[in-house]
C-alpha cells in the first residue's frame, strides 16, 4: 500500500539544480528518514511536497491522488501536514490557539455564529477545545495550554509545531529536524513521542535528520540526498554501511 | 481542563471591563449634560469621539490583527458618510420613524463600505508591507476625488448622476439635487445622538471582539502571526484577508453615517489621507490588537486638540510633542521597564500595607 509515490521531482533556482529527480515510494505507516548533508535539498524537497514551491518537473501522488501543482492548502486538505527546520509557530498566541488553528478545517462554523454566538460556536468551540486538549497531552503540553507560544522553552516549541500539524488530522506527517537544538534526553523524549503519535493516530511520516544514528534508531528506511540527487536508498544498515554514504559524510 | 476555563474567563472579562469603561463614561457624560455641567464644546465632541472611536477600533482588525498596514481607512468612512446621508435625506419624508430610518441607513452604509472592502481587498490584498500601504492610500484618495465631482439629483424619473455640474443633471422642475460635488450634502437630519453612537461603537467593538476570540478570528491573527505556517495547516489566506479587510471597512461605513448624520454639511474633501493617518496614530498609540487603548486614545486625542486650541499657533506644535511623548511612554523599552517596576513597587507596598493592617 503505498501512501506516497513521488517520480522524478526537480527543481533549480537560477543554475542551481537543487532537486534533481527525486523519486521515493513511502508505505503506509512507514517512518521514511531523509538524510543528507548541509544543502543537499532536504528541505527543498519538503517545499515541493506541500506545495510551497512548484516543481519544475515530475509526480507527487498522495494515496493514490495526484496532488502535483496543488496549493499548500489544496495539499494540507488532501492529507500532508508538515513542521519547518526554522520554527514557525504562531507567536502571539497560546499553546491552545495554536494547535485550535490546526484543527481550523475539520471543526467548522460561519463567521456570523462566531460573531453573533450562535449555539453552533458554542457546541463547536468546545468540542474544538476537547481535541485540541487531548492533542497536547500527548505532547505533555495541556499544563501550557494558556501559555503564548513564543514564550515556551525552545524543545517544547518544536513539540507544539509536531502537535499543530497533526491537529489537521493529516494522512503523511513531513518532520524537518524535530530534535535540532534539543540535548540528549529532550531527543530521546522527543522519539519516544514519535513512535507514539505513529500507532495512535495511524501515520506515515518521512523525517529529515542530520543524526545518522538516531535516524538509524528509529526509522524502517532511509533515503540520502546527496546535491539534489539520490546517494542511496533503502534499509538502515545497508545505507548506513554503503561507502559512497560514509564518503559523502566523512568527506563533507 | 480547570485552566480552559480561566482562558474563556479572561477574554470574557476584558472585554466586560472595556463595556463597563465605555458605559460608565456614557452615564457619567448623561449626568453632566443633565446637570448642566457640561461644556458646549463637549458636547459637541461627544458623538465625534464616539465614530473616531468605531475607526479606531475597526482599523485595529486590520492592522493589528490582520497585520495589514492600510492608508485609506477614511475613504470607507467617507462612502458610508454619503451612503447614509444620501439615503436618509431621500426617506425623510417616506420613513418618519427616525429610529429605522436611521437603522437603514446605518446598515445601507455598512453595506456600501464593506463591498467596496471586498472589491478593494480582493484587488490590494495581495501585495505586502509598503505596497499595500500606498495602494490603499491611493484607493482612499479615489473614493475622495471621485466623490468630490459627483453631482446626484432626483426627481419624478429617478436619479441623475453627473461628474461636472449641477445644471448638467437636467433635472426637471421641482427636482432635488442631493450631492452638490465639493459642496457635498448640507440638510442630512441630525439623527445621530449621543446614546445612538454609544450603542453603535458597543455594538462595533463587541462585533470585534467576539470575531477575534472565534475560528475565523484565530485563522486571521494566524496570517499575521505567519502566514506560511498558516497555508500549511490548511488556512486559506485570500480569503481570511479580505473577510477582515471587508468587516474593518464595513464598520467604518457605520463612523461615517454617524459623522453625516452630526454635521450640517458633508464634504468627502475632509476625508483625506490625513484623516486615515490620524486613524492610524489612535490605533498605534493605544496598542495593535488592543481594542481599549484604541477607544481610549481615540477619546483622548479628539479632546486634546480641542482643549489646546487657547495655545493658538503652538497648538498643533504642542498635539504632536504629546504624541511623541505617548509614544515613548507606551514603547520605548526603558519606559516600558521602569513602568513594570513602578508597578512591581506598588504591589509590594500594597502587599506590605495589608500585612501591617493584620
Ligand atoms: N528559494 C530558494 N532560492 C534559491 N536557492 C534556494 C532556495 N531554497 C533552497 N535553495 C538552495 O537549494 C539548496 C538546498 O537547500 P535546502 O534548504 O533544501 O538544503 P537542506 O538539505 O535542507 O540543508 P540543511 O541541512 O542545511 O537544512 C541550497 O543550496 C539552497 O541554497
Ligand atoms: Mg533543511
Amino acid at each position: 500500500m503505498e501512501m506516497l509515490k513521488v517520480k522524478n521531482l526537480s527543481i533549480s533556482f537560477g543554475g542551481l539544480h537543487a532537486v534533481d529527480s527525486f523519486s521515493i515510494t513511502v508505505n503506509k505507516g512507514e517512518l521514511y528518514g531523509l538524510i543528507g548533508p548541509n544543502g543537499a535539498g532536504k528541505t527543498t524537497v519538503f517545499n515541493l511536497l506541500t506545495g510551497v514551491y512548484k516543481p519544475d518537473m515530475g509526480q507527487i501522488i498522495l494515496d493514490g491522488k495526484n496532488i502535483t501543482g496543488l496549493s499548500p492548502v489544496e495539499i494540507n486538505k488532501a492529507g500532508i501536514a508538515r513542521t519547518f527546520q526554522n520554527i514557525r509557530l504562531f507567536k502571539n498566541l497560546s499553546v491552545l490557539d495554536n494547535v485550535k488553528i490546526g484543527l481550523h478545517n475539520n471543526y467548522n462554523y460561519s463567521t456570523i455564529s462566531g460573531i453573533f454566538r450562535l449555539p453552533s460556536y458554542f457546541r463547536t468551540e468546545k468540542r474544538m477545545n476537547e481535541k485540541a486538549y487531548e492533542i497536547l497531552e500527548v505532547f505533555g503540553l495541556d499544563k501550557e495550554a494558556d501559555i503564548l507560544s513564543a514564550n515556551l522553552p525552545y524543545g517544547k516549541q518544536r513539540k507544539l509545531e509536531i502537535a499543530r500539524a497533526l491537529a489537521t488530522n493529516p494522512k503523511l506527517l513531513l518532520l524537518d529536524e524535530p530534535a535540532a537544538g534539543m540535548n540528549p534526553a529532550e531527543t530521546e523524549e522527543l522519539m519516544e513521542t514519535i513512535t507514539i503519535i505513529r500507532k495512535k493516530y495511524d501515520l506515515t511520516i518521512l523525517l529529515i535528520e542530520h543524526d545518522m544514528k538516531l535516524v538509524a534508531g528509529i526509522c524502517e528506511k532511509i533515503f540520502v540526498l546527496n546535491f539534489g540527487t539520490e546517494l542511496a536508498n533503502g534499509l538502515p544498515q545497508d545505507v548506513l554501511n554503503n561507502p559512497e554514504v560514509i564518503k559523502a559524510y566523512l568527506g563533507e | 481542563m480547570k485552566s480552559k476555563m480561566l482562558k474563556i474567563n479572561k477574554s470574557a472579562r476584558s472585554s466586560i471591563i472595556t463595556v463597563g469603561m465605555i458605559l460608565i463614561a456614557y452615564i457619567i457624560c448623561q449626568a453632566l449634560i443633565v446637570t448642566g455641567n457640561m461644556s458646549n464644546l463637549l458636547q459637541n465632541l461627544l458623538v465625534s469621539m464616539c465614530y473616531y472611536a468605531i475607526m479606531a477600533v475597526s482599523l485595529n482588525l486590520t492592522v493589528g490583527f490582520l497585520g495589514q498596514l492600510s492608508l485609506g481607512h477614511a475613504g470607507f468612512m467617507c462612502l458610508g458618510a454619503f451612503a447614509g446621508a444620501i439615503f436618509s435625506k431621500c426617506t425623510v419624508n417616506a420613513i418618519q420613524n427616525t429610529f429605522i430610518r436611521f437603522t437603514l441607513a446605518i446598515l445601507l452604509g455598512a453595506v456600501v463600505a464593506g463591498l467596496f472592502g471586498i472589491f478593494i481587498g480582493t484587488v490590494v490584498l495581495r501585495l505586502r508591507g509598503d505596497y499595500l500601504a500606498i495602494v490603499t492610500l491611493a484607493f482612499g484618495e479615489i473614493i475622495k476625488n471621485v466623490l468630490n465631482v459627483l453631482y446626484i439629483g432626483y426627481d419624478s424619473k429617478g436619479i441623475h448622476l453627473s461628474m461636472k455640474d449641477a445644471i448638467s443633471l437636467n433635472l426637471e422642475d421641482g427636482g432635488i439635487v442631493l450631492v452638490k460635488g465639493a459642496q457635498g450634502i448640507s440638510g442630512t437630519p441630525r439623527d445621530a445622538t449621543f446614546t445612538v453612537s454609544v450603542i453603535l461603537l458597543l455594538i462595533t467593538y463587541l462585533i470585534i471582539v467576539n470575531l477575534v476570540n472565534s475560528r475565523s478570528g484565530r485563522a486571521i491573527m494566524a496570517i499575521r502571526d505567519n502566514s506560511i505556517a498558516a497555508e500549511s495547516v490548511g488556512i486559506n489566506i485570500t480569503k481570511y484577508k479580505i473577510l477582515a479587510f471587508s468587516i474593518s471597512a464595513a464598520l467604518a461605513g457605520i463612523a461615517g453615517v454617524l459623522y453625516s448624520h452630526n454635521i450640517a454639511t458633508v464634504q468627502s474633501s475632509k476625508f483625506g489621507y490625513n484623516l486615515s493617518i490620524m486613524i492610524l496614530v489612535f490605533v498605534v498609540l493605544g496598542g495593535m490588537g488592543n481594542l481599549r487603548g484604541s477607544i481610549i486614545s481615540a477619546v483622548l486625542l479628539t479632546l486634546l486638540p480641542e482643549y489646546l486650541r487657547f495655545l493658538r499657533d503652538y497648538r498643533m506644535l504642542i498635539y504632536s510633542i504629546v504624541l511623541i511623548v505617548m509614544m515613548l511612554y507606551n514603547w520605548a523599552p526603558a519606559c516600558v521597564a521602569w513602568r513594570n517596576k513602578l508597578s512591581s513597587n506598588l504591589a509590594a507596598m500594597l502587599k506590605k500595607s495589608k500585612k501591617e493592617e493584620l
